[in-house]
């Protein structure tokens, strides 16, 4: 470990401009002559559009144009897609509605919009948005999974009968079902995972140009993945050809997957700056975020495990409903299929594993992935489920876990994945180790003298980053490829640029990307930026989600660096008469080996472009790229464990211990990685105490405003103790895993478990509120004071 | 219309607004100080937070013409010249910010916070009056951290300078 290299914990090279208010997000640009929009959105669930009457909205000042879904689908602009196919296990195609970015005919979701009012100032937008008349023709509402599979629910989509989507399964029932004839103990749990909004702090946003003489659009966009917007606005919506399109990502204040996806607002926002010839800007505000963003998680889900006399696991069967909201969003299909049922085997050795999904179609704004996108759930139903077979078995959870820990790798899962390392006791040695486990017993008699309830949960997780082979992916029904590209440009004067298809949104790309290259090539970090976020500088890229910017994104660089290194030691074995196998790189020089023989890296780098003097048949310059495509998941796994404080008289629960153990591979910056897992854990706590996207039978959302909505606050959380064992990642060349999403995959069950734990009563669902504590502590007959009296 | 004049991170401005001009869209909009932030619509997450007067203020909740004739400090004028305020040191030296979205706004209320609690903070008090911030990226640890380390430092400036 270098000051600065990997491993180091340096300080963020980006931070300065976040700290003295100079980031440059898409709000903060301005374009000359710029208007802006206000989005014309259904206060229905799910409503015929009668007729649009937008008069009296254009004759109001500073209004430019009020434009619908009819033009827009007149001008060829295409529907929103999903671009992930699934198969139901009958073999047929999923059932997917048509999704316009303005519809024309039918709304199912509220908050969707039917019209964009342009206009000189955003009051003024808005103004003449409330007084667009829309002829609402109220149809039925459905909310839930449950009510939307009844018989005569309300049909929302007439290309899927009975809101199902897909009827989809992995592994053999019939196999499983065999395996449970012979157990010596079943365990069945029933849980839902509520319901989230993402709810990056930076809301949605887009300006849009297009410059008539050269028919070029530019568009500032709020995308973790502004390649992938620029394909798909490109080849599906047909908003512009990609060379004459321009997507340009800025700072990004937070994404979390809800970014992601190619939004309606980026389509309309685009095309009208074509149709009014006037550069067009939307900002969302935090109501448009809750009705609008993908939101995530939402499953029902029953699953039993089977044990034999000796504890050990003999099969596992799951039976999920995902509610995909009204429509299906960009990942949505895969979230709850190859991201979840493929992790429903956690660390554990299990034979034989049963999973089948059905997703189906509510009147809700669309689900797809949130920070963990399945693998949350997964983790969910797998931890519930040790911790409460380890009650029922009467073994201590910590002990059931070890029992069925996977130790020998590569280990072949019955669900597609084949983990390459992990070392599962020591990361859940380490964290019992850390919350002092064995001492919980006299922590939980003192809280009861003080009239407390102590209660503590186990989680063992495990997920999948990077995400995969394009050629495993594409065999699974995406439609990309799952690769990253980089670009290393070494400058004469030998200071670097790396082009990168990754985007940071918070994860500090321009950090750890630099320490990889000052590790390799020796240059001092403030020598060495990072460019990402524009399709003009960057060629290509599939973009950040998935922890997938380390394992994937920096291979790439990686990658490309081998080829740099590779050029400038052959012209420098040339420039100094030695043979290329005895040079190496670093602290600024390129030496030979067991000599004094040495030039500067700058001398080398300036050699490559002033062409003086190179190798036969080098050309000049230093420059390389590469693409890299992984040839496994990644597999990151760790333990935590969470104690709570439970106050029986209010249902209120204090964590007043978190401790993370994780397993993310070679760590670059041991600082950024212990930063996204607090927020993770944060995100992980947040729903399982707090968070819960409520809508009402109708439709109606209830939590639309961080008024009604509970985020986490500092009050809401303790601080932290985590830490990280190592296994090297073997499917990478840097032996990364990913660590961006761990907290929130890990933490919900360990919470979950510590207050069930508390409470003695297993009965109890996310968010576990105050009032729900408490109504599950008098269920099971608890509530010390009413005891005692 | 109505015409404001206020001092913004000290020097004096003067523009004609729509009577419901915000504080907040003057500051970004109208003086192109765009550091300080709008999260939500409904004064809860603090990402607009600027000094009005030497207190923290939530500037999508107050009005232009509410801060006329008013001092402002915003994101952009904290820092004296190169040299950044301690907290805003302190947010890099202890990783208090990932996105940096909700960033300048935690940082204008912890220095209130910090101005507010001369005799030293401890972990509850920050966690507490940090209420009507909101972050989602750092779980809120680092910014503790953060702040607690800057009161720290902070103190050690006024002891000396009382020295």
């Amino acid at each position: 470990m270098t000051v600065e290299g990997i491993g180091a914990r340096v300080a963020r090279k980006e931070d300065k401009r976040f700290i003295t208010g100079k980031g440059r997000y898409v709000d903060d640009m301005a374009v000359p002559g710029m208007k802006h929009a206000a989005f014309v959105r259904s206060p229905h669930a799910h409503a015929r559009i009668g007729s649009i009457n937008a008069e009296a909205a254009k004759g109001m000042p500073g209004v430019i144009a009020v434009l619908t879904g009819g033009e827009m689908a007149a001008d060829g602009i295409g529907n929103l897609i999903c671009g992930w196919m699934i198969h139901s296990k009958d073999g047929s195609p999923m059932n997917m509605g048509a999704w316009p970015a303005l519809a024309s005919e039918t709304v199912r979701f509220v908050g969707q919009a039917v019209a964009v009012v342009i206009a000189d100032t955003k009051g003024q937008a808005r103004d003449a948005a409330d007084a667009v008349e829309v002829a609402w023709e109220e149809l039925p509402a459905v909310s839930d999974v449950t009510s939307a599979l009844a018989e005569g629910a309300p049909q929302i989509h007439p290309e899927a009968a009975g809101n199902l989507i897909y009827d989809w399964e992995i592994g053999s029932k019939p196999e499983v079902d065999a395996a449970f004839q012979g157990a010596a103990h079943v365990c069945r749990i029933e849980l839902t995972n509520n319901r989230l909004v993402p709810n990056a702090m930076e809301p949605r946003a887009a300006l849009a140009q297009y410059d008539a003489a050269d028919d070029h659009f530019t568009l500032w966009t709020t995308s973790q993945n502004p390649h992938t917007a620029r394909l798909v606005l490109s080849a599906f919506y047909n908003v512009a050809p990609e060379h004459k399109l321009r997507v340009i990502a800025p700072d990004v204040g937070g994404g979390f997957g809800s970014k992601i996806y190619i939004y309606p607002e980026e389509i309309v926002c685009l095309w009208a700056s074509k149709k009014t010839g006037e550069p067009v800007k939307w900002t969302g505000d935090r109501s448009e975020a809750f009705l609008t963003d993908a939101h995530g998680r939402d499953h029902v889900t029953v699953a039993e495990m089977a044990f034999d006399a000796n504890n050990k696991i003999l099969g596992f069967k799951i039976d999920t409903i995902a509610n995909f909201g009204a429509y299906m969003s960009l990942f949505s299909s895969a979230v709850p299929t190859y991201l979840y049922a493929t992790l429903l085997s956690g660390q554990y050795d299990i034979p034989l594993i049963h999973c089948n999904v059905r997703a189906v179609y509510t009147t809700t704004a669309p689900v797809d992935a949130y920070r963990g996108a399945g693998r949350p759930e997964a983790t969910y139903v797998v931890e519930r489920m040790m911790e409460t077979a380890a009650r029922e078995l009467g073994v201590s959870p910590a002990e059931l876990r070890r029992t069925n820990f996977i130790r020998e790798f590569p280990h072949q899962t019955p669900v597609i994945m084949m983990y390459d390392a992990g070392d599962y006791d020591a990361s859940l040695n380490a964290a019992l180790a850390a919350s002092d486990y064995d001492g919980f017993g006299a922590r939980k008699a003192e809280a009861e003298r003080r009239g407390k309830l102590r209660g503590i949960g186990i989680s063992c997780y495990i997920e999948a980053c990077g995400i995969a082979p394009s050629k495993a992916v594409g065999s699974l029904g995406a439609g990309v490829g799952l690769w990253e590209s980089a670009e290393v440009r070494v400058n004469p004067v030998g200071t670097i640029e790396v082009l990168t298809g990754s985007h940071s949104h918070g994860q500090g790309h321009e950090t750890t990307f630099a320490q990889l290259v000052a590790s390799r090539l020796g240059v001092p970090l403030d020598n060495i930026s990072i460019v990402h976020g524009d399709t003009d500088k960057v060629q290509f890229g599939m973009g950040t989600y998935g922890s997938r910017s380390g394992a994937v994104g920096m291979s790439a660089i990686s990658k490309a660096i081998d080829k740099v290194e590779a050029k400038a030691k052959k012209l420098a074995a040339h420039l100094l008469e030695a043979s290329e196998g005895d040079i190496e790189i670093a602290d600024g020089e390129v030496r030979v080996a067991g000599t004094d023989k040495k030039l500067g890296w700058h001398e080398v780098c300036l050699a490559a472009y002033t062409a003086h003097n190179l190798p036969d048949g080098m050309e000049p310059g230093l420059k390389e790229g590469a693409f890299y495509d992984p040839t496994n998941f990644t597999f990151p796994a760790g333990a935590y464990v969470c104690e709570v404080e439970i106050d029986p008289d209010t249902g209120h629960t204090d964590i007043v211990s978190f401790v993370a153990a994780d397993d993310f591979g070679r760590i670059i910056n041991p600082l950024i990685v212990e930063g996204q897992v607090h927020g993770g854990i944060a995100q992980g706590i947040g729903q399982a105490l707090l968070e819960g996207c409520v809508y009402d039978e109708g439709g109606q959302l209830i939590t639309a405003t961080f008024n009604d909505y509970a985020m986490p606050r500092a009050h809401d959380l303790p601080s932290f103790n985590v830490s990280t064992t190592e296994t090297i990642c073997p499917s990478n060349p840097l032996g990364i895993k990913g660590c961006g999403e761990a907290g929130a995959i890990g933490s919900p069950p360990a919470v979950m478990n510590a207050i069930t734990d508390a409470i003695g009563n297993n009965d109890l669902s996310m968010p576990a509120t105050p009032e729900k504590v408490w109504r599950a502590l008098r269920a099971a007959g608890g509530g010390m004071r009413e005891a005692a009296e | 219309m109505v015409t404001v004049t206020m001092t913004v991170n000290g020097r004096q401005v003067s523009k004609e607004v729509e009577d419901r001009r915000l504080l907040v869209d003057f500051l970004r909009e109208d003086l192109g100080l765009t550091g300080t932030h709008v999260g939500c619509d409904t004064s809860q997450c603090g990402a607009c937070v600027v000094h009005l007067d030497g207190k923290a203020v939530k500037s999508c909740t107050v009005l232009a013409a509410q801060a006329d004739g008013g001092s402002v400090k915003t994101i952009e004028g904290l820092a004296n010249g190169a040299d950044l305020h301690p907290l805003q040191a302190a947010f890099k030296e202890h990783h208090g910010l990932q996105c940096g979205f909700c960033t300048p706004g935690m940082i204008m209320s912890g220095v209130d916070l910090i101005e507010r609690h001369p005799d030293g903070l401890d972990e509850k008090t920050v966690r507490v009056e940090l209420e009507g911030n909101i972050c989602r990226c750092t779980g809120y640890h680092n910014i503790v951290k953060a702040i607690l380390a800057a009161a720290e430092e902070m103190r050690g400036g006024m002891r000396q300078a009382a020295e």
